[in-house]
């Protein structure tokens, strides 16, 4: 059927997976078969000057102002930052704070939209691959604003720059996806694979590198075939079949499924070569390519319980999540947690009055009894915990040391080394909030050591 | 519409594990034996089987009773206690004998120590041993199965002190399904392993402890024996070995955390208990060895701690 080799396909290989891990009801039936569809058009948007890591960016709008699509609105605040884009054509109503994802409030240029969608003077094609330095794919992906789509919104232009000292030679693109409910990576490697695939190639040449790797779960059967056939006329990129298992789209274990090597603790994929990004941002560098549009809209999985008619929508940056519900059906009489982003790894809301950002990979809203707290019984010592983790740490210690307030215990048995997937709080037969424990020590521990 | 939104820590979804379910698989997992035991023993096997069950429950009831802690009962893990304590005893041993047990191991070896998960030693072996060495007369009076019991040795008695079967010993395959002297449910090495499969594929052990504690035991036999496989088999499936290795040395309190920590325990238990049986005092040692192992496995758990994930340096 396929004449090109595909990694994965034979069994018997063993690094296409890391040890540990979990098989969490997937729940992905909802929203896989379902075509991403273009949103409503908003009436209002809320864009946050804090969308990734790194500083904040500076507004250089003011209220009154109008603005047009794709236009920038905001100023990256330093190297590890990146601009914003208007994603509607309007005015700038107000610049306040909003209710952020992360928590607390963030500053946000609040443009209500006129209804044109009046594309900016600087929106045009930015050329091609083979004419562009790798210097120039650096600054367009920066000036468009564009972060890991995935949900961890670090910098891509960052990921594009290695130090001059790390010799990399591998690019891995993120197709995993093994968050429950999550579909949005899954839809766009069907409906976009060629982007995805142009994309990739682009930031290849950015960092020089001329082997790459597309990890993709064998979930996605469908994705993986799309992947293969757009990838056909490239033997550099190879489509890697992981094994479904949780967290298999966590940088390092990906890494560590691709090409059988560990990121030494406390270190970069670029200190062992490598660089990783989603499908999502490589589709997202190629459209800014060919069409110069920066990020201003992207897709994301709405699902769970307590959401009437879940979908993939393609949400334009800044909608308030109320909204989008509201394009869904609407919730259900019994909605008990939102959640932004995975059921794993996501933030619980305490308002529906957030907005989608870069990093909005979806929204799952659960029902009561799904959100209902456990009740925490005693360890058993069950080793459960030890057996899942990816990181191989023992977080039934690490969480007692914690929750003992014995840091420098915690430390020594290696907080640090946690990668926060929630492994160990899922499988826990004691319902021990464990991650939550150890996400404390690993915070005093790093606030310890940069004092 | 709602009204109060739910804000937690993540995951935000939890396996359907608990430790409930746990100990009733493991409950469900003694039941083959239980019922062999009732088979084999009759009325005896139900009165002690009872009252070992009905004793570990309340003693675990008063004990947080009486120090105002939550009562925890319904973790089932006082059934199990009782239910285990229950099949180590001689059918003919009289009722307190099982009361006592019971409230020793859930009282002292368990709660004392801070309850599920805290006992360093197995409650319902150190239970065991404790009413050996206080009533070995009546503890080790071992009765044949059937309705006219009559007192008789156990399989492993008769092997003492020599490297073949002697000719009187009972046969191998009346020792496989339980037809001879001994503990309640610890007579039938089939009704034990059928447990210890379900135990395997609900995923509530591993194959490889019990399976590292009785090669060992087999490997050790295998040499003493001059590569006698019937000495070796009648040694495999007689004693305590199969529930020591399938229901004692996979208790989760008293064995390291880490699988190689665990294998390594099981290990330490097949060379004590064939080290025991073959040049000790007593006939058997499985009981020993595991307590043994036990307070050996926070040491083995310091030196079997994972290799982290990007290595860097360890116990740092």
């Amino acid at each position: 059927m396929h004449n090109k080799k595909v990694r994965g396909e034979n069994k018997k290989m063993k690094h296409l997976t890391f040890k540990g891990g979990i098989h969490p009801p997937y729940s992905k039936e909802l929203t896989s078969h379902l075509e991403t569809e273009k949103a409503n058009a908003p009436s209002l948007v809320a864009i946050p000057i804090s969308q990734h890591i790194g500083a904040p960016c500076n507004p250089i709008v003011k209220v009154g102002d109008r603005v047009l699509v794709g236009e920038k609105i905001g100023e990256a605040g330093g190297f590890v930052s990146s601009p914003i884009h208007a994603s509607v054509s309007g005015t700038v109503k107000a610049i306040k704070d909003v209710p952020s994802v992360m928590s607390g409030n963030v500053l946000s240029i609040v443009i209500e939209s006129d209804g044109k969608d009046e594309v900016h003077s600087s929106v045009s094609p930015k050329g091609k691959i083979e004419t562009l330095s790798a210097k120039e794919i650096v600054e367009i992906v920066k000036e468009a604003g564009i972060v890991g789509m995935g949900g961890a919104t670090f910098p891509t232009h960052v990921k594009l720059s290695p130090p001059p000292d790390k010799k990399i030679d591998t690019f891995i693109l993120n197709g995993a996806e093994c968050e429950p409910y999550l579909t949005d990576d899954h839809r766009l490697m069907l409906e976009e694979p060629d982007d995805i695939v142009y994309g990739l190639r682009a930031m290849m040449k950015a960092v020089n590198v001329d082997k790459a790797f597309i990890g993709i779960e064998d979930n996605k059967q469908d994705a993986i075939e799309a992947m293969i056939k757009a990838t056909q006329e490239f033997d550099n990129i190879e489509v890697v079949t992981c094994e479904t298992k949780y967290p298999q789209g966590s940088e390092k274990q990906l890494i560590y499924a691709c090409v059988n090597k560990e990121v030494p603790s406390g270190k970069l994929p670029m200190d062992v070569g490598v660089v990783v990004n989603n499908v999502g941002t490589a589709a997202q560098v190629a459209k800014t390519i060919k069409t110069g549009m920066p990020l201003i809209e992207r897709i994301t999985t709405i699902s769970g319980s307590a959401v009437k008619t879940p979908r993939n929508l393609l949400l334009k940056i800044g909608v308030p999540i109320k909204e989008v519900i509201e394009q869904c059906g609407g919730y259900t009489d019994d909605v008990g947690k939102i959640i932004m982003g995975g059921p794993m790894m996501g933030l619980a809301q305490h308002t529906d009055e957030v907005v989608i950002t870069k990093g909005s990979s979806g929204i799952v809203v659960l029902n009561t009894d799904e959100a209902k707290a456990q009740q925490e019984s005693q360890c058993i010592r069950c080793g459960t915990c030890v057996e899942q983790c990816p990181s191989f740490i023992e977080p039934l210690h690490i969480s007692s040391y914690s929750r003992h307030n014995a840091m420098d215990l915690a430390e020594e048995y290696r907080a640090v080394d946690c990668i926060e997937c929630g492994t160990c709080s899922f499988g826990c037969p004691a319902k021990i909030p464990l991650l939550q424990a150890i996400r404390v020590a690993k915070q005093h521990i790093i606030a310890k050591r940069r004092k | 519409m709602f009204e109060k939104l739910t804000v937690s820590s993540t995951p935000h979804i939890l396996s359907k594990n608990t430790t409930s379910k746990i100990m009733t698989h493991v409950v469900i997992a003694l039941l083959p034996a239980t019922l062999g035991a009732l088979y084999f023993f009759r009325l005896e096997a139900a009165v002690i089987i009872f009252l070992s069950i009905a004793t570990a429950v309340l003693s675990e009831w008063g004990i947080q009773k009486i120090r105002k802690q939550p009562i925890t009962i319904n973790d089932m893990s006082a059934v199990v206690t009782g239910l285990l304590l229950g099949l180590n005893l001689s059918a003919s041993v009289p009722w307190w004998i099982p009361v006592i047990g019971s409230a020793f191991a859930v009282i002292v070896v368990k709660q004392i120590f801070g309850g599920i998960g805290q006992n360093f030693m197995n409650p319902a072996l150190a239970a065991r041993i404790m009413l050996t060495i206080s009533w070995t007369g009546r503890m080790t009076n071992w009765i044949s199965p059937g309705a006219d019991a009559v007192s008789t040795a156990t399989p492993l008695s008769y092997v003492k002190g020599f490297n073949v079967i002697p000719e009187n010993a009972p046969r191998i395959f009346d020792m496989f399904i339980g037809n001879i002297g001994g503990s309640l449910g610890e007579t039938s090495a089939l009704l034990l392993i059928i447990g210890g499969l379900y135990l395997v594929f609900k995923g509530i052990i591993s194959y490889k402890v019990p399976l590292a504690f009785i090669g060992t035991v087999a490997a050790i036999t295998l040499i003493y024996g001059g590569f006698d496989f019937s000495f070796m088999s009648y040694h495999v499936f007689s004693g305590g070995l199969m529930i020591g290795a399938i229901f004692m040395a996979t208790d989760y309190s008293s064995t390291p955390i880490t699988m190689k920590g665990r294998i390594i325990f099981a290990l330490g238990c097949g060379i004590i208990t064939s080290f025991i049986r073959l040049y000790g005092a007593f006939p058997e040692g499985v009981g020993f060895s595991i307590l043994l192992m036990n307070m050996s496995a926070p040491l083995i758990e310091k030196y079997t701690r994972p290799r982290v994930f990007g290595g860097g340096k360890q116990n740092a």
